[in-house]
């Protein structure tokens, strides 16, 4: 009975992502007359690439450390060792990706394609905010609205809304939101404060952009979480309840001892779909930010599609879902191991 | 539930302090609403306004007001720009088409994973989770490829490759693992000595999925049904890559036809508003067979 | 509907046609006008004209929006499912005659001798493509504007030097009339970039690629000149004379509402902005050291290589060469019309119109962007490396990540058969 559903998925999803993984191992290009050769893991090596770099400070004459006013040590430029240094071929063509400093050396981690890195960072960054944030949020609401009061469907309805409206739409209408000029969030908080609060380009700058996308993103889709929860909260028992009441159990030991016990399989399904689909972030950022500024909102799948389509190395994007295929497998399978064994 | 708010009633005691208790949630219900509301609001309001208009009131709460020169001049101008009727039609129809392909396709599926034995089973569970990490961007190309040789019959005989079609639109999509993943973890849930009892009795399995299973499976049916209706609504990469006649092509990529260098933001916005009643109209209808499902079975737990 | 219906009812009359004995060949065509009613309009009347002109061919349109032409001509292409007639955006021409998904267009050469430079797409020593109309870019502003700041008004015989750019930014930013001194349209991400700043650089003496050879970056993106492009450029913005982040309808509404001084935006924008204040300035480009620069080539016309009859593509791109089209598309949307007597035809072109500068910047200052198939790629580049750069990046790093980034992609590609 199983067997539609095996042979569409395999010859849509299946085939195509062997495919692509075929791909990941070679040089194709979207565009291009030259045929297609195989190149081993160097698409991997590319991506993946890193390797650390002692910085000894600069010394004068004599041997002693140059230091600014500040006492700062003075250190030569990565730039020196990473461009056409024939001393130093294992660092050609590395950017630096951040750096620590342990007593006078500083230690540099170079990687080979620093906007990759980040943009893994940043992937990881808002899966680990989103799925608690979005999880526990929708659990929020669903709780309120689980309440039997007069015209409690609409409040319902109206927390959804925001999930039926298509997240280009509403990335679109939430530029407006966070401009930084005429933006309603600025206008917003300059009221409450009186002018006092300064404007804020919330899209424009490095440490404000990936937090308001993940606001932005929470808010869009917190409703359909807290639908699912919903119908979670509403398959338990009403028996339960009323026992918990005559042994006068308090609001949160009612839900300590009979609303969270009764909503293990909904969480887990919650945490699978979240975390599938934080991974997967890319609408968002293309309408709003196209991965800046300076890649502060870079995530996996975006380079992947910028690769693939927008710069043409369709081998290169191939290769970086593979590896989001091969990372976000060991993260389920570590997510399923953890809620089996607490059954 | 029931058992809840009465509770919660026997705790209140004077009813002057009852009243305030519910003025109280409602203020927060209220003020929630408001969060979760606005950005449609100033969606619909500026889709009323002329462009110049709409951009100056964002400075002040007037971007969430019908004032000013208000008409529906956007709606009008709109339709000139754009086929709008024809793309919601078109997506009205892919959509439409593979919800419901797709709850049959995966909740037999589902069935078949949960309930009965067979050999491969696991192992193609396995896979069949696996595929719900792949991003659809990463697939495209191959997937574009395969649809442009595959066989179909239609009014013109056998023909191949599927471009420019409704059918390329919907049949990559009828299942998808997230869809079968929801029917499983539901039937899972479903008492297991029914389906036993039915089948000692010598009811087929096709008779156990339509008699006994199905029935319970409204609160998943409308789950799963909201889920794909969105995912296929809001499609844009894959028809941009095979659609290349307007007579096909649907409203996220329609939605392109307003972004020219000099943007019509008015008209934007009631394109906007425009696509966005199908989907709630949709989301309305079940969410009322939703609650009513849940009511009726409370089979869990 | 009705659009439907028609669509319909030329299904039908194909389908009869084909029949026939004597039928005409279809020919396929695509443009990226969808959603400008003008543009339809236009284009419409051209194929009109030529199907009635002739019996041997029929040209039939579909028409793409703007922003997915591209993504949709490389699907179609790698499907096998492209057209005879193609609509291509100057500088991804090289790109898509490497890749084979253009023929060399045979046209009679003496019909276009007199077309902007800007407008003929040559690869390789031929030419794929022509266009109808060039686009050029100006420094707008307005004659009031001027005359408060004490600023000279610049020609083209005697542009601004770097020096007067930069007093006439901090005069504006100082009268403190302004929001920002100079809209760079920032807010309009992807080919802009390239199309816009790359002028400035190449003004500077720098390139986004090294055009002796096409087969390196170094020395041309950062060689001394491209830095002083890239300081030059991050000032700007740590100055605070323009915005490095910009939202949409500040570029769009922006200059015409007062909130700049300057902008620096396409002739397509000109119509508008003379509408909203009567003595707007069309001032051609500062002068960076090596002469105004602006970015030249729009879209252009050619045969697609899969095409079973280029000879019927080829008449129908020559037949759409007449001034009257050229004209009539300048007059639809704005655009400068390819030939000095079609702009004759143009009152905002011809000399003594509104809009007349615009043909004299294009034609005198126009540099079309590297012509290379690589180039589809070293334009994103260089558009992160300006966006960082605005940022607030390292110049010299950021330059130099750039040009690695180009010269890994071009030897990836084996040198773009360069």
């Amino acid at each position: 009975m199983a067997g539609p559903a095996i042979f569409l998925i395999g010859l849509f999803v299946v085939v195509p992502f062997l495919f692509a993984i075929g791909l990941s191992f070679t040089d194709q290009r979207l565009v291009t007359p030259n045929p297609t050769q195989f190149v081993g893991a160097s698409n991997y090596n590319q991506l993946l690439g890193l390797n650390l770099l002692p910085l000894e400070p600069e010394r004068d004459a004599a041997g002693q450390i140059v230091r600014d006013e500040a006492g700062a040590a003075k250190y030569p430029a990565v730039r020196s060792f990473t461009r056409k240094n024939p001393d130093y071929p294992q660092y050609d063509g590395m950017r630096e990706w951040f750096s620590v400093g342990v007593g006078d050396t500083q230690w540099v981690v170079l990687a080979r394609d620093v906007v990759f890195m980040t943009a893994l960072v940043n992937t990881f960054i808002f899966v680990l905010v989103v799925a608690p944030l979005q999880g526990g949020l929708a659990l929020g609401l669903a709780l309120l609205i689980n309440q039997k009061l007069r015209g409690i469907n609409v409040f319902r309805a109206i927390y959804f809304m925001p999930v039926v409206v298509s997240i280009v739409v509403v990335s679109l209408l939430w530029r407006f939101i966070y401009d930084g000029n005429s933006g309603l969030l600025n206008n917003l908080l300059k009221s409450l404060t009186f002018g006092a609060f300064p404007s804020v380009e919330w899209l424009g700058q490095p440490e404000t952009a990936l937090g308001a996308i993940i606001v932005m993103s929470v808010w869009q889709a917190v409703g359909f979480h807290m639908v699912i929860w919903l119908s979670g909260l509403q398959t338990i028992s009403p028996t339960l309840y009323e026992a918990a009441s005559i042994e006068g159990a308090s609001k949160w030991q009612v839900f300590r001892y009979v609303t969270w016990p009764g909503l293990r399989n909904t969480a887990v399904l919650v945490l699978v779909v979240i975390t599938m689909q934080a991974f997967g972030l890319f609408s968002q950022i293309d309408v709003m930010t196209k991965g800046g500024p300076l890649d502060s909102t870079q995530t996996i799948v975006f380079q992947a599609v910028q690769r693939g389509y927008g710069k043409q190395d369709i081998s290169g994007g191939s290769t970086i879902s593979v590896i989001l295929f091969v990372l976000v497998l060991s993260i389920s399978l570590i997510q399923r191991w953890l809620t089996r064994e607490k059954r | 539930m029931s058992a809840q708010v009465s509770s919660n009633a026997s705790t209140s005691r004077a009813p002057d302090n009852h009243g305030l208790r519910l003025a109280v949630r409602y203020l927060v219900l209220v003020l929630i609403a408001i969060i979760f509301i606005f950005p449609l609001i100033f969606m619909i309001m500026s889709s009323l306004k002329p462009d110049g208009q709409l951009l100056s009131d964002t400075r002040s709460l007037a971007a969430f007001l019908p004032v000013g020169d208000i008409s529906f001049d956007n709606y009008v101008d709109a339709f000139k720009r754009a086929p709008v009727l024809l793309f919601v039609t078109n997506s009205v129809i892919v959509t439409g088409v593979t919800v419901v392909l797709s709850l049959v396709v995966c909740s037999i599926a589902g069935f078949a994973f949960v309930f009965i034995d067979w050999r491969g089973r696991e192992l193609m569970l396995t896979l069949l989770l696996a595929t719900l990490i792949v991003p659809f961007e990463t697939i495209a190309i191959p997937l574009l490829l395969i649809a442009s040789k595959l066989p179909w019959i239609g009014a013109e005989g056998l023909t191949f490759g599927w471009l420019n079609s409704y059918q390329v639109q919907i049949v990559p999509f009828v299942v998808d693992g997230l869809t079968v993943y929801l029917f499983i973890q539901y039937f899972k849930d479903l008492p297991g000595e029914l389906i036993e009892a039915a089948r000692v009795e010598g009811a087929t399995w096709w008779q156990v999925y339509r008699r006994i299973v199905m029935p319970l499976a409204g609160p998943v049916v409308a789950t799963a049904a909201i889920l794909k209706f969105l995912a296929m609504y809001n499609q844009y990469l894959w028809p941009l890559m095979v659609v290349q006649e307007e007579t096909y092509r649907p409203v996220m990529v329609g939605l392109q036809y307003f972004f020219q260098l000099n943007r019509a933001w008015g008209e934007i916005m009631a394109y906007l508003s425009l696509i966005t009643v199908p989907v709630l109209a949709f989301y309305l209808v079940l969410q009322r067979a939703f609650i009513a499902s849940i009511a009726s079975t409370g089979v869990k737990g | 509907m009705k659009r439907r219906s028609l669509l319909l009812g030329a299904t039908l009359a194909s389908m009869l046609l084909s029949t026939s004995a004597f039928a005409a060949t279809t020919l396929s065509m695509w443009y990226h006008g969808a959603g400008s009613d003008v543009e339809g309009k236009l284009i419409n009347q051209v194929i009109d004209d030529f199907n009635a002109s002739q019996s041997d061919w029929k040209v039939e349109l579909q028409s793409f929006p703007q922003a997915v032409y591209n993504d949709s001509v490389t699907a179609a292409a790698l499907a096998g499912n492209l057209p005879d007639i193609l609509d291509v955006d100057g500088p991804n021409m090289p790109n898509w005659a490497w890749a084979g998904y253009m023929q060399p267009l045979k046209i009679d050469e003496s019909k276009i001798a007199n077309f902007l430079p800007g407008t003929k797409g040559v690869w390789n020593g031929q030419l794929y493509s022509i266009g109808l109309w060039d686009a050029a870019i100006s420094l707008v502003t307005r004659k009031s504007y001027l005359d408060e700041l004490g600023l000279r008004v610049p020609t083209l015989d005697q542009p601004w030097t770097a020096a007067e750019f930069a007093d006439a930014l901090a005069k504006a930013k100082a009268s403190g009339k302004f929001k920002y001194a100079l809209d760079l349209g920032t807010a309009w991400t992807g080919e802009w970039y390239p199309y816009a700043f790359s002028p400035f650089l190449q003004s500077f003496g720098g390139d986004i690629v090294d055009r002796s050879t096409y087969k390196t970056a170094e020395g041309a993106l950062n060689g001394e000149a491209g830095i002083a492009w890239g300081k030059w450029w991050q000032s700007l913005f740590t100055d605070g004379y323009a915005q490095a982040t910009q939202d949409p309808a500040d570029r769009d509404n922006g200059f015409n509402t007062g909130a700049y001084a300057f902008s620096w935006n396409g002739n397509w924008a000109a119509l508008g902005t003379l509408k909203a204040f009567e003595d707007t300035l069309f001032l051609p480009a500062p002068d960076f050291g090596n002469g105004p620069k602006i970015g030249a080539a729009s879209w252009q016309f050619g045969v697609s290589a899969k095409s079973a009859h280029p000879e019927g593509a080829a008449a129908f791109i020559e037949f759409a060469l007449q001034d009257k089209y050229l004209a009539a598309f300048s007059n639809g949307i704005g655009l400068i019309p390819a030939t000095p007597s079609a702009a004759d035809l143009v009152d905002n072109y011809k000399p003594g119109g509104p809009l007349h500068v615009f043909f004299d910047y294009s034609n005198k200052t126009g540099l079309v962007r590297p012509v290379t198939p690589g180039y589809v790629v070293q334009a994103k580049v260089f558009e992160k490396a300006a966006a960082d750069i605005a940022q607030g990046a390292d110049v010299e790093e950021t330059l130099d990540a750039a040009v690695d980034e180009i010269n890994a992609d071009i030897e990836k590609n084996s040198g773009y058969g360069h």
